[in-house]
């Protein structure tokens, strides 16, 4: 006997009549599950909700800017180049314009590349998939303006673009609803931190130490 | 206060078997008050212990003839009251579980329904003071600075809330001061006493320096199992304060102080 | 209520020596009563948490309730999506399927994200006997694994050390598992960090086998979730060639759409934030992105048998917050090797005498190392009713009966230790079911007060080592009640009222 079928049969014999009782137990789960809970907490303006996003990102030590399309440009040279980046990681498809001001060096990440090549790179920018202004969080799903997932993990700094207010979301719910399982996704939520030492929160350990987000209008 | 016209209402004190034993003074104190709120208290003389020691150790078995017995000793009272929240958290939480638990073991009904009579009119003494007779300033006068432990059972099964600080704030001349960290146990916890001392011991110890922190002479609580651990502590750490349940607070008055 | 308690287990020897050990004290005080605040503000900022709390529950239930129908179900998914599913009857199935897994890639190392169930089942002794090196990349697992100590928290396994001791460790042992502590290394948070990061990154960088757990299996899609918050995560989830998960079978959630409910209540109940920093969600491979090759290992090692119990199954709700460790006073003071398992605290107590049985001295004491007092509960995301579970194991230990282990029905018989006790609760258990009996000992224990002791000997001892004993009245409340037909003759309040326990004789 398999240890599929020995660790199968153990369930069904401590599920008595329940196991196997419903073949497809899906319609049985909708009735199971009170789903009550609130699909956003509180009710906001779309502009509130942005805000919302900024100050809970803020909160977690993510440096946000505010700017619009036509300033964008500009805005990311200024931060790469307060940074000191030499080298920097760019998606494939970040639409080109963003960093049409921008100095550094474009490092494009392919299959092949080695993760020791990555690390040469200094920082990264990148687009995201939804963020979540109750929580504070961005979320990447690997479309072309993001990339593989280790681009944003490797270099020290990531620069994420948000478009607001269309990738804005309030809540974890609503984020869920948009996003595609199927893709792998990287949630993100301020700079990499620990509780690690006496339960004490610290930011700044394996992944980028510096978050810095973008919020735009009018960048489509 | 009850109204004149109507009928006192007639109440049976369930003492518990610790404070029948060890401390009557508190169930003099429930008679007191309650008597001088009018209702009429019965001590049915025939009960005996809850059977939450049995239960809570793990002798659930040894527990349900104890049950049945306070089902028999209580079932015929509108309202059954008790100084002590894990005693009534045993009949209002544990009495049900132990139905159901003898249901699932293929025992039929019997104790369940047996026992479903004494689940919803059993009260721990702040909660029917405020919640049946609707008081929260029942006269008292205690000229002494308090601070209260809310015990688990009576916080967290009963969910009393803030009951007994509405009652002690409503006394006369009594200053209420706020315990820190007055959710923690006590350390108490039944067998758990002796089973694991030294855990106890430090969490009672925990306990009682938070209690002097706030400067109070009285440490009150609503159940003498925990005050039995904490005065305990105290005696043997030499502090010089004292614990007194809250029903011997709320006898006291003015022309007669409780001690 | 009066009994002898003979063959004290093994819980209350191991925190006696934890209670009088100050360091440690203070380091579990200081951490435990921080992120116990931080864990109220944060449950505190959204008013549905009790809706969200009981839909976690729900789901879960339902879950454990088909649990055969969605772990095919997820077999099916993960396949589909180009994973390879692996079952594991029990921790040296796992351990020998891993470590085969490993061996077929030809690697020596692998890079681990911090897991409950791969310490569970102990694969890092496992993959050391193969002569496969495991680095922990969790901070905490790290300071543990150079520390050449045990876990005692499930969140933070180095909870029982402080920054001092953090920084002894790093600098003394950092240098024979790679690269050195940098020169001159403070105790500052940041800096250990920094220590942390520049020791591991070579290590990530180079790995090609990362070994994981997960907080979720989505049924539904296949899709499985990493909760985490330094990026160590990330990094052995997407930088490796092959990734290897070791999971529970409990693990399951049925759809997608029910991480709506666990990524808002675990992150709050955890490390108290609104959001833990990252999330990973993996769905078998992605062509081009992360692991090429990805292989699942469900795991049983106890889980069935403790599903086979309908009080004891809550337990399997588990999703190791460890909210409950945090906000538990014994947890506090015993800290957390005192439970003689990963998972200590209160769900420790109720999972380890189930995954384990409770034949061994420690498992079968677990169930008594708790004051009952309820914290644990209230602040479960799950609900899991820890007391109720841990009056049943009680039940379990002194009293036998069936259960099954090893997926097979036992009968155990009632545990020896336990036999006075046992005799003591029969005795008051008889005393109690006669008044009379009662009154007759009241008034022989008020008759002979004054030669009453103030120290117990035997078993006794470990009340008034520490505490005084009650006074016993001169009068039972019944015998009072009797004498003055219930107070109306005796003239107001009764007799002198004495102070209460040990103020005196």
């Amino acid at each position: 006997m398999s240890s599929r079928d020995i660790i199968l049969g153990r369930v069904r014999r401590a599920l008595g009549d329940a196991a196997g009782r419903t073949p497809e137990p899906y319609e049985e789960y909708e009735a199971a599950v009170d789903r009550g809970y609130l699909r956003e907490h509180g009710a906001r303006t779309t502009e509130q909700t942005v805000d919302l996003l900024a100050e809970n990102l803020a909160d977690y030590r993510a440096i946000v800017h505010r700017t619009d399309g036509e300033e964008l440009p500009l805005l990311l040279m200024r931060l790469l180049a307060e940074s000191g980046a030499q080298n920097i990681l760019v998606p494939p498809a970040l639409p080109p314009w963003w960093l049409a001001a921008a100095d550094p060096v474009r490092i494009h990440d392919r299959a092949a590349s080695t993760p020791a090549q990555l690390d040469k790179a200094d920082a990264v920018v990148t687009g995201c998939a939804v963020a979540i202004a109750e929580t504070g969080t961005l979320v990447l799903d690997g479309s072309p303006d993001q990339g593989r997932r280790r681009i944003t993990l490797i270099p020290d700094h990531h620069i994420c673009v948000v478009r607001v207010p269309d990738q804005v979301v309030s809540s974890v719910p609503q984020a869920l609803e948009r996003l595609d399982p199927a893709r792998p996704l990287t949630w993100i939520s301020g700079p990499s931190a620990t509780s690690d030492i006496e339960l004490d929160r610290v930011e700044g350990v394996h992944g980028p130490r510096t978050l810095e987000v973008v919020l735009v209008t009018g960048a489509d | 206060m009850t109204d004149e016209e109507e009928p006192a209402l007639r109440v049976a004190l369930f003492l518990t078997c610790v404070n029948d034993t060890l401390y009557p003074d508190t169930g003099r104190a429930v008679v007191k008050l309650l008597t001088r709120l009018g209702v009429d208290v019965d001590f049915p003389a025939a009960q005996t212990c809850c059977g939450q020691a049995h239960y809570n150790t793990g002798y659930r078995h040894q527990a349900e003839p104890l049950a049945r017995h306070f089902s028999d000793v209580f079932g015929e009272y509108e309202a059954i009251v008790t100084p002590s929240g894990s005693c009534g958290a045993m009949v209002r939480e544990l009495y049900p579980r132990m139905g159901e638990r003898a249901r699932a073991e293929g025992r039929g009904d019997g104790l369940a329904r047996t026992l479903a009579p004494v689940v919803p009119r059993t009260y721990e003494l702040t909660e029917f003071l405020v919640d049946v007779l609707g008081v929260t300033d029942v006269g008292a006068y205690y000229p002494h600075t308090v601070t209260y432990h809310p015990t688990c059972h009576g916080l967290r099964s009963l969910g009393l809330g803030d009951r007994p600080e509405r009652l002690l704030s409503a006394v006369k001349g009594l200053e209420l001061t706020e315990l820190p960290g007055a959710a923690e146990c006590c350390g108490f916890g039944g067998t758990f006493a002796v089973k694991n001392s030294d855990v106890s011991a430090a969490m009672g110890a925990d306990k009682v320096r938070n209690a002097e922190s706030t400067g109070a002479e009285v440490l009150c609580a609503a159940d003498n199992s925990c005050l039995m651990h904490l005065g305990g502590t105290m005696a043997r750490l030499r502090t010089a304060m004292r614990p007194v349940h809250i029903a011997e607070i709320l006898a006291s008055t003015e022309e007669e102080p409780w001690s | 209520m009066s009994g002898t308690f003979v063959g004290m287990p093994a819980f209350p020897k191991a925190a006696h020596q934890a209670v009088g050990n100050a360091t440690l004290r203070a380091n579990l005080r200081h951490a435990t009563h921080t992120i116990r605040d931080k864990r109220a503000k944060a449950v505190a900022e959204l008013d549905d948490w009790a809706r969200l709390r009981e839909a976690g529950k729900q789901i879960k239930d339902h879950t454990l309730r088909h649990l055969d129908h969605y772990l095919v179900r997820l077999e099916e998914t993960v396949t589909a999506a180009g994973g390879t599913v692996h079952w594991a009857a029990d921790a040296d199935e796992a351990n020998r399927i891993v470590t085969g897994l490993v061996k077929d890639t030809g690697e020596a190392e692998v890079v681990k994200v911090k897991s409950m169930a791969t310490q569970e089942i102990g694969l890092n002794e496992a993959l050391e006997a193969a002569g496969i090196r495991a680095y922990e990349t969790d901070l905490a697992e790290l300071i543990v694994q150079l520390g050449k100590d045990r876990p005692s928290h499930i969140l933070v396994p180095a909870i029982h050390r402080n920054r001092g001791e953090i920084r002894d460790i790093f600098a003394r042992e950092m240098g024979s598992w790679g690269r050195p502590a940098p020169e001159h290394l403070t105790d500052a948070p940041a800096e250990l960090a920094e220590a942390a990061r520049l020791h591991l990154r070579e290590k990530f960088l180079r790995a090609k086998v990362g070994v994981s757990g997960a907080n979720f299996m989505v049924a539904e899609t296949g899709t499985l979730v990493v909760v985490e918050s330094e990026g160590n995560g990330r990094m052995c989830l997407t930088l490796p060639e092959t990734l290897i998960s070791v999971v529970g079978i409990e693990k399951i959630v049925p759809t997608w759409r029910d991480l709506e409910v666990f990524l808002q209540t675990l992150p709050r109940s955890s490390t108290a934030e609104r959001m833990n920093p990252y999330t990973s969600t993996w769905t078998g491979t992605t062509d081009g992105d992360g692991p090429q090759t990805f292989h699942l290992v469900l795991l049983d090692n106890g889980r069935t048998d403790t599903l086979a119990d309908d009080v004891g199954r809550q337990a399997l709700r588990c999703i190791r917050c460890s909210a409950c460790l945090n906000v538990c006073p014994v947890y506090e003071r015993a800290g957390g090797h005192a439970y003689g398992s990963v998972y200590p605290g209160p769900i420790g107590a109720i999972l380890s005498p189930q995954l384990r049985g409770t034949a061994s001295e420690i498992d079968a004491s677990l169930p008594y190392a708790s004051s009952l007092c309820g914290a644990c509960y209230e602040v479960c995301p799950v609900a899991i009713d820890i007391p109720e579970v841990l009056v049943h194991l009680r039940e379990r230990v002194v009293q036998g009966g069936e259960f099954t282990r090893h997926g097979a029905k036992v009968t155990l018989k009632p545990a020896q230790g336990h036999a006075a006790e046992r005799a003591a609760m029969r005795a008051a258990g008889m005393v109690f079911a006669r008044p009379g009996l009662l009154r007759a000992g009241q008034r022989l224990a008020a008759r002979t007060r004054r030669v009453h002791p103030r120290t117990l000997p035997g078993p006794g001892r470990a009340w008034s080592a520490t505490r005084d004993l009650p006074k016993v009245p001169g009068e039972s409340f019944r015998d009072w009640w009797q004498r003055t037909r219930g107070g109306r003759d005796d003239g107001g309040q009764g007799q002198q009222h004495g102070k209460k326990t040990g103020s005196g004789a």
